[in-house]
């Protein structure tokens, strides 16, 4: 029995059998990393974000000035070779804005994926596991967060915290994580009968343990992808805090507050709102991009 | 003394207008070391038994007991290392980002039991597996692997009692042998109890001593499987299910002689 077993063995082997743990986690990895470099959208999508993350962190070599340097003697100078993208109303380099501005960008999605990601995951594997009583309180909850647009229900919590990056950052956050638990807990109510849970229900594991080990990873795929497409949101509904002058304060080079700042002189100098609507609209249409080929590369129902 | 006794166990889902019994007054024995089939159509209730002998459904009403003790409604621990399960459809019983390793791993630290690698690979070649096995995730095996895996991780906790939800129906025929050989000899050498639900009449023939007919929630017959094989079973039901096999798998024969052309465009 056992020699027939090994001819079949070899037989369903792709790419030779992995022999120990950390390989069969590698030939996984690589397989992923393959699908996802075969399609050239997401492969733009990544080249975009992995400049922006080293825009950011190697931003102050990369900058041409002092981003917040004025220089009132070339106010409203438009691109040249000395300002690549021309200066603002204060003679601040606005190629030097947008450079240190990705830093601010991406604080704000780290944060609000940071804690929109367990939260929505959370509340929403938590609500399909239990069902019942639980299930109906977190999904009325949910429903309550989902019924105001996000923006209108960001303004009010940063009108009542105040203006301020964080406070941004935490408004944006309330707004997001509803479709997060909705989807986890679509996922879960989806596997909650599946036979390898029950199978892990009849060998004793708790609740706490079937979430955490069988059920939550299985949802985390579609969450990761979900939250890739969200980043692209989150940089909007940011910038659009940011214009209108709720998100992050002047001096400080957040995009939006740019546009912000730039629209009066839009009609002459039409550098001050074209560059940074470009960098958002760059970096978002990115994580869209990649998003979606994340979503290729990790729905089970795509394989 | 019996390993499994089931007595008068009733089981409804739903309520009030709504309520949809499902078991009727179920009673059977099962004596330790023995294997027991319990056959029927599909709708008959024969996996919901195993299912409350398992412990996925405690609302059911009766008595049960498993080696004498009675049992309660709540799942512990202590029954879980006597009664373990294989389920129908090897392709989701595994969780497919696990891999054999993880899957067999997770019983033994649910249960707090150690040494674990040595445990799983003795599981492994328990069950005809290479211990290289180990590391593969589930779509790097096929389906009679799956199923093999599928009964390691329920042997891995050294249960009394295996039930075996149609153990062998999504797998191949060629394969159906080797797993059903696999059973056979676990059983001898472990002294394992099984309750078999199956409606493969072949499986029982093979695999169990005797057998309960089910029938709509009630058990109408209950025989040894000398008297299906014997073709001369009391029941009208039983008798219509023998007939039944019988006549399907002769003309499927003959079909298949008949009209190869045909199965070829099929195809």
């Amino acid at each position: 029995m056992s020699a027939t077993m090994t001819m079949t063995a070899s037989k369903t082997a792709p790419g030779g059998a992995p022999q120990s743990s950390a390989q069969a986690l590698r030939q996984n990895l690589g397989r992923s990393a393959r699908k996802l470099l075969r399609n050239p959208l997401s492969v733009a999508g990544l080249v975009v974000i992995l400049a922006l993350l080293l825009v950011a962190a190697f931003a102050p070599w990369i900058a041409t000035h002092d981003p917040l340097a004025q220089d009132l003697a070339n106010t409203l100078k438009a691109p040249s070779a000395a300002h690549w993208f021309g200066t603002d109303e204060y003679g601040r380099d606005i190629f030097s804005r947008l450079v240190y501005g990705s830093r601010i960008t991406l604080y704000i999605i780290s944060l609000v994926t940071v804690i929109v990601g367990p939260v929505g995951l959370t509340i929403g594997v938590v609500s399909g596991y239990f069902g019942g009583w639980i299930d109906t309180v977190f999904m009325r909850i949910t429903d309550i967060f989902v019924s105001f647009p996000g923006l209108v229900l960001a303004l009010a919590f940063v009108a009542a915290l105040g203006p301020g990056l964080d406070h941004a950052v935490i408004a944006i956050a309330l707004t997001a994580w509803p479709p997060i638990a909705r989807l986890a807990r679509a996922e879960t109510l989806s596997l909650r009968k599946a036979d390898f849970i029950v199978a892990v229900q009849l060998q004793g594991a708790s609740p706490l343990r079937i979430l955490t080990r069988h059920v939550a990873p299985m949802c985390l795929s579609s969450v990761v992808v979900r939250l890739t497409m969200n980043m692209a949101g989150i940089i909007l509904t940011a910038a659009g805090l940011g214009f209108l002058g709720l998100g992050a304060q002047p001096p400080v080079p957040e995009w939006g507050a740019m546009i912000s700042a730039g629209r009066r002189y839009m009609l002459e100098c039409w550098w001050l709102v074209a560059m940074p609507g470009m960098a958002i609209m760059m970096v978002s249409l990115a994580f869209n991009l990649f998003g979606d080929g994340m979503r290729d590369v990790l729905d089970p129902r795509s394989e | 003394m019996a390993m499994i006794s089931v007595d008068k166990l009733n089981l409804t889902f739903g309520a009030g207008s709504d309520a949809n019994q499902v078991l009727h007054d179920v009673c059977f024995e099962v004596g330790a070391g023995e294997a027991f089939g319990l056959v029927g159509e599909s709708g008959s209730g024969k996996t919901t038994v195993l299912r409350c002998l398992a412990g996925q459904y405690n609302h059911w009403l009766g008595t049960l007991a498993i080696d004498g003790e009675t049992l309660g409604r709540r799942l512990d621990y202590a029954r879980c290392r006597k009664v373990q399960m294989v389920f129908q459809d090897p392709y989701g019983s595994l969780h497919p980002r696990h891999t054999v390793e993880t899957a067999l791993a997770e019983p033994l630290a649910i249960h707090g039991i150690g040494d674990r690698s040595a445990r799983i690979d003795a599981i492994l070649t328990k069950v005809g597996l290479p211990t290289s096995f180990r590391w593969r995730y589930p779509h790097q095996l096929s389906g009679g692997q799956r199923q093999r895996v599928a009964i390691a991780r329920a042997l891995i906790l050294e249960p009394r009692i295996l039930l075996l939800d149609e153990p062998t129906s999504a797998l191949d025929v060629s394969v159906q042998a080797e797993i059903l050989n696999l059973l056979a000899d676990l059983r001898v050498r472990d002294g394992l109890t099984y309750l078999l639900v199956t409606h493969d009449l072949g499986v029982v023939a093979h695999l169990c001593d005797r057998v309960a007919v089910m029938q709509q929630g009630r058990i109408v017959d209950l025989l040894d499987t000398a008297g299906i094989v014997g073709c001369n079973p009391e029941h009208p039901y039983t008798r219509m299910l023998v007939e039944a096999s019988r006549h399907y798998s002769r003309e499927m024969a003959a079909d298949g002689a008949a009209r190869p052309a045909v199965a070829d465009l099929a195809a």
